[in-house]
Formats: structure tokens, sequence, C-alpha cells
């Protein structure tokens, strides 16, 4: 027994290793790439920087200044020395540090992923394991067509519906944006926990009005794969050899399914849980557009819009940083379930 | 082949996919026949609500939204035609070389595809549309650079599991040469996972073209896109109702089509999930 849980944990801290070694390259990738094509962008920077109406001699001053004179390389070799040193450069368009920016940003846009997600998962999963214990029956097909009706629509589209039905119609719910009224202050930046730690219970209201639409949009999308994720993976451990051995056995179906089949399958739904999270992040990105989210993605798309190069490759970074984040999480969290190794 | 095809008849799913389908590719092929200009300006027919005169109603320049759909059904084929080609054609052969050997090589180049599929889509694509304007071609460029890792890192899992079977080790005994064990025995195993992610991986472009256009990347009017005409309907809501209702549903129908006909032909070609519906 103990020689086993050594060979589990050895395999977990080789895994956990491997990862952590491939994720400073994959970022640096990450960086290079959006590195050369800002460059590309055929607008000048420095001209952005100094201003409308600043002349030649100052727009030359600013190019020095920031080392836009230099070469590409160059510049690239100490842009990320100073990422090294935490330090990402200033943003041309608010004239803040761009880590500053990113750390205002970075919770609206958690808190609308993790809502999701959990909405996702508490409505997917259960469903998903349903319809795969009960295959073919009329369950089964509901949620197969639920599933595959909701992966076919587009995020924009039922956002815009949404908005619609609920707010322009009914007037349930607001139409965009994260709160009415003045945010309580920001002691975690997740808006719903600090207005609960305000004690103002008509804020957390208005902060969980606000939440509704946007998060129930991304679930939709993310509830439909999980759903599909549980399902088939409840069949395949279903179908395996294991669980018609213990059938035959003789072991009641109840302890089957909870001891062995819930946990295999959801293994897998794991995997894809944390997946998901990291391509919420992105769909996220269109989703605070329509609601006014002010999170990561409106400031992407306003720092792309102004050729802000310094906050693109910030933006990029840290979405890279955080997608490989939640797959190593997922690596680990995989490996605690299922201790089978090697994913 | 003709036991496949017969199965296909068979086949709910699939059959329903391939209805779907095939309406999107008949509006696209008909649309030449079209005798209306889309750019048209009308003021007197400006966002009329469906009637038998516009089915779905007319849009803010008083265009018939029907024949804005089905000049758009081209355009959105084309775009996901061309980015699943190049998905296809990038993701396939890395896949092969990556699963087949290994080294740090193969290592290496997972990784890229990693970085590649880290990139957010619509970053890339708005930086794309920078230098390149908004267009079709920075759209095919933005999705064909982040979605060739699906192939490829499909086709490097079932390489890698097949690496090993005994038909593959008896092939590379006898002394065939790498690239023509790629070929001939590696890449006909997996040809049906690659069919079936390419049915999907369709519907998935054009969910995403549809998303770049919606937030005004894509081609610029009067070019009829379907992801612009719901953008433009935002300003005209809730009064005009029927303006984003037929795109989206245009969408919808279409991605639902390649899903159906991909998750049909899986169940087809691996029997193990197969099931009634």
């Amino acid at each position: 027994m103990r020689m086993r849980a050594e060979g589990v944990m050895s395999t977990w801290l080789s895994l956990v290793t491997n990862r952590l070694i491939w994720l400073p390259p994959t970022l640096l990738g990450l960086l290079a790439f959006v590195f050369v094509l800002s460059r590309v962008v055929p607008v000048d920077p420095a001209v952005l920087a100094a201003g409308e109406n600043a002349t030649a001699s100052q727009v030359e001053e600013v190019r020095q200044r920031f080392g836009l004179d230099q070469s590409l390389p160059l510049q690239f070799i100490h842009y990320l020395r100073d990422v090294l040193h935490g330090d990402l450069g200033t943003s041309f368009y608010t004239r803040q540090p761009i880590v500053h920016d990113l750390i205002v940003r970075i919770p609206a846009t958690l808190e609308l992923a993790l809502v999701a997600v959990l909405l996702a998962a508490l409505f997917g999963i259960p469903l998903g394991v349903l319809a795969g214990l009960n295959r073919n029956s009329w369950l089964d097909h509901a949620v197969r067509l639920f599933s595959v009706f909701s992966l076919a629509l587009a995020s924009f589209w039922i956002a815009l519906q949404l908005q619609f039905l609920f707010s322009m119609k009914l007037g349930w719910l607001p139409l965009s944006g994260r709160i009415d009224g003045f945010a309580p202050d920001a002691v975690t930046g997740f808006v719903v926990l600090d207005a609960v730690i305000a004690g103002d219970g008509e804020l957390v209201v208005s902060a969980l009005q606000h939440l509704v639409l946007p998060a129930a949009t991304l679930a939709l999308l993310t509830a439909a794969t999980l759903l599909r994720f549980a399902r088939n993976s409840v069949i395949n451990v279903s179908t395996s050899p294991a669980v018609a051995y213990q059938s035959a056995m003789g072991l009641p179906r109840r302890v089957i399914v909870w001891k062995y089949i819930l946990r295999m399958a959801l293994s897998a739904t794991v995997t894809q849980l944390g997946l998901s999270l990291g391509f919420l992040l992105t769909g996220s990105l269109v989703v605070e557009t329509i609601f006014d989210w002010p999170g990561l993605g409106g400031y992407a798309v306003q720092s792309i819009l102004y050729s802000d190069y310094n906050a693109i490759m910030g933006v990029t970074l840290c979405v890279g940083a955080l997608f490989a984040g939640f797959n190593l999480l997922v690596d680990i969290l995989q490996l605690a379930i299922d201790p089978r190794g090697e994913a | 082949m003709n036991r496949l095809f017969r199965r296909v008849l068979r086949d709910r799913t699939t059959m329903a996919g391939l209805i779907l389908l095939s309406f999107v590719l008949l509006a696209a092929l008909s649309a030449p026949l079209l005798s209306i200009d889309p750019a048209e300006v009308r003021i007197d027919r400006r966002l009329m609500p469906p009637s038998s005169d516009a089915w779905f109603g007319t849009d803010r320049l008083g265009s018939d939204i029907f024949t804005s759909i089905v000049l758009g059904a081209g355009i959105t084929l084309l775009i996901a035609g061309i980015t699943v080609a190049i998905g296809v054609l990038i993701g396939v052969p890395i896949g092969l070389v990556a699963g087949y050997y290994r080294n740090w090589f193969s290592d290496a180049l997972m990784r890229i595809a990693d970085i590649a599929l880290a990139i957010p889509q619509i970053v890339l694509a708005i930086a794309l549309t920078q230098a390149f304007g908004p267009s079709i071609k920075s759209v095919v460029l933005a999705l064909s650079l982040t979605y060739w890792p699906l192939w490829a890192r499909l086709v490097y899992a079932e390489t890698r599991s097949i690496r090993n079977e005994i038909f593959i080790e008896s092939a590379v005994a006898l002394g065939v040469p790498a690239r023509r064990v790629m070929v001939l025995h590696i890449l006909p195993s997996v040809a049906s996972s690659i069919v079936v992610r390419t049915s999907i991986g369709v519907g998935v472009t054009i969910l995403a073209a549809t998303t770049l256009s919606f937030l005004g990347l894509g081609a610029p009017p009067p070019t009829p896109e379907w992801g612009r005409m719901i953008a433009e309907s935002r300003e005209y809501l809730p009064e005009a109702w029927w303006y984003p209702l037929a795109p989206g549903m245009a969408i919808f129908l279409t991605v639902l089509g390649c899903y159906l006909f991909g998750d049909g032909l899986r169940d087809i070609l691996d029997p193990r999930t197969r099931e009634t519906l």
C-alpha cells in the first residue's frame, strides 16, 4: 500500500514539474507572438502616446523615453526584463500602470466566469449523469437535444435575446453594467462579496441582478459541454468490462453507480470543467462587451481600439497565464480523483 | 462505402443534419439568381415587420432580410470552408508527426499547438483587423491560426494510441519508411475521427466567424454578414424584434446542421456510443 502511494506521489510530482517547466516557454511564445503582431500594426505608438496635438519633436521625445526607437528584438528583451520585475508598462490610454488596470478588472471577469461555471456545473453535471445512467430514456433524449441546441446558439445572439426579453420587454432585470449606484468599497474586488461585507442588502440584490443575464448566457454554453461530457463518460464507464464484472459478481447497482461509475466518470468531467473555465475567459470577452461588464474583455477591446500595445500584451499575458493556471489546477485535481496517473 | 451511405440514410440524426446543410448550400448556390441588389437603399420600406411581401421583415435601410440571409449564406460557408481547410492542412500533418515520434521535437510541436490555442481569438482578430482592415481575410487568418491545434491534438492523441499496435510495429520492422507508415497506415485509421471533427469544426468556425463580424471585424458593408446584421439590429430593439431573429436563426440552423451531421457520423463510425434519437 505504501509503495503504491509513493508511486502515485512521484507520478504526480513529475507531471506537475513537467507542466511547470513548460509554463514559462509557453507564456514566452505567446508574448513573442503578440509582440510581433502588435508591431505589425501600421499605427505609430509614439504618436498615440504623445497625444493629438504633439509636435514632431515631442513625438520624438516620447519615442526615446519609451525606447520605441530601438530595434524590435531589443525592445522585446527590455519588455521581458520589465515583466520579470512585475512591470507591464504604462497604458498610453488610461495613463495607469497596466498591472493596476488589470488588477482592477480581473475580479470582474473572474466573478462572472466563476458564477457561470458554478451554474453550469450545478445544472449540467447532474443532468448529464442522469442521462447517462438512463441511456435512451426520454430524459436522455431531451437532455441531448438541449445540449446540441445550446451549443449551436451564438452567445451574442442569446445575450441579445435575453436582454430583449428580460430587461426591455419584462423589465425584470437590468440591461447592462455591474451594479446600480456606487459600488461598495473594494475588499475582494468581487462586487457581490464586497456588498455583503459592506452589509448593504440593496447593493447585494443589485449586484446579483446584474449578474443573472451575463452569467446565464455563459453558463448555457458551458452546461451543454459539461452535460455531454458527463453523459458520455458515464456511458463509457458503464459499458466497461470492469462494471460488467461487478454486476456479474452481484454487487448492488447502487454501489456500482456511486462507488465506481460516478467516481471514474467525474474524473473526465473535471478535466472538462477546467478547460471550460479557460474557454469561458475568452467567451466572456464578447459577453462582457454586450453587457458593458467592466472586466478584461472590455479592456482588451478598448486597448486594441487605441493601439495601446502595452495593454494588449498585458491582457494577453494575463489571459494566457490564467488559462495555463486553470489547466494545471485541473491536472492536479484529476490526479486526486483518479490516481492512475498520466493525463 | 456503400454500406456507410445506406447507414447515413437510415440514421435520423445524420439525415437531419444533412438536410439542414443542404438547405444552406442550396441558399448559397441560388443567391446569384436573386434579382434584388442588397445594397439598394429603400427608405420607404425601412424597418417593416414580417409580411407576405418581406418574409423576415426589412432592415434599417429597407433591404429585405430574407434576401440578405440568402446572400450571407455563401459568405458564411466560404469563411468556414477556407478556415477549416487550412486547419486540417496544418493540423493533421503536425499531429501525425508529433504523435509518431517520441522526442523533444514532438513535445515542442504540441506546446506550440497549446500556445496557439491559448491566444484569445478576438484579440488576434482585432490586431489583424488593424493591420489589414476589416475583411474576410483577417477573419480567416485569425481563425485558422487559432484552430489548427484542434486537429493537431486529435490526430496526435489518436496516433499515439495506435503507434504501438502490432500492425504499425510490423510495418516499421519490415523497414517501411516513416513517412509511408504515417500516410498509408496511420492516417486511414484516424481518418474517421478527422471527418467527424471537421464537420463539428465547421460549426464551431461559423459561430466564431459570426462573433467576429458581430464585433465589427468582418467584411465591411454592404457585404451581408449574419453576425453584423445582428449587431446592427441592437439599435432598433425592442421595437424591431424581427431584425435580429432571422439572422440568429440562420446561424443556429446552419451550426446545428454541422453538429448533427458530425454527431451522427461519429455514432455510425464508432458503434460504442451509438444511440437512437
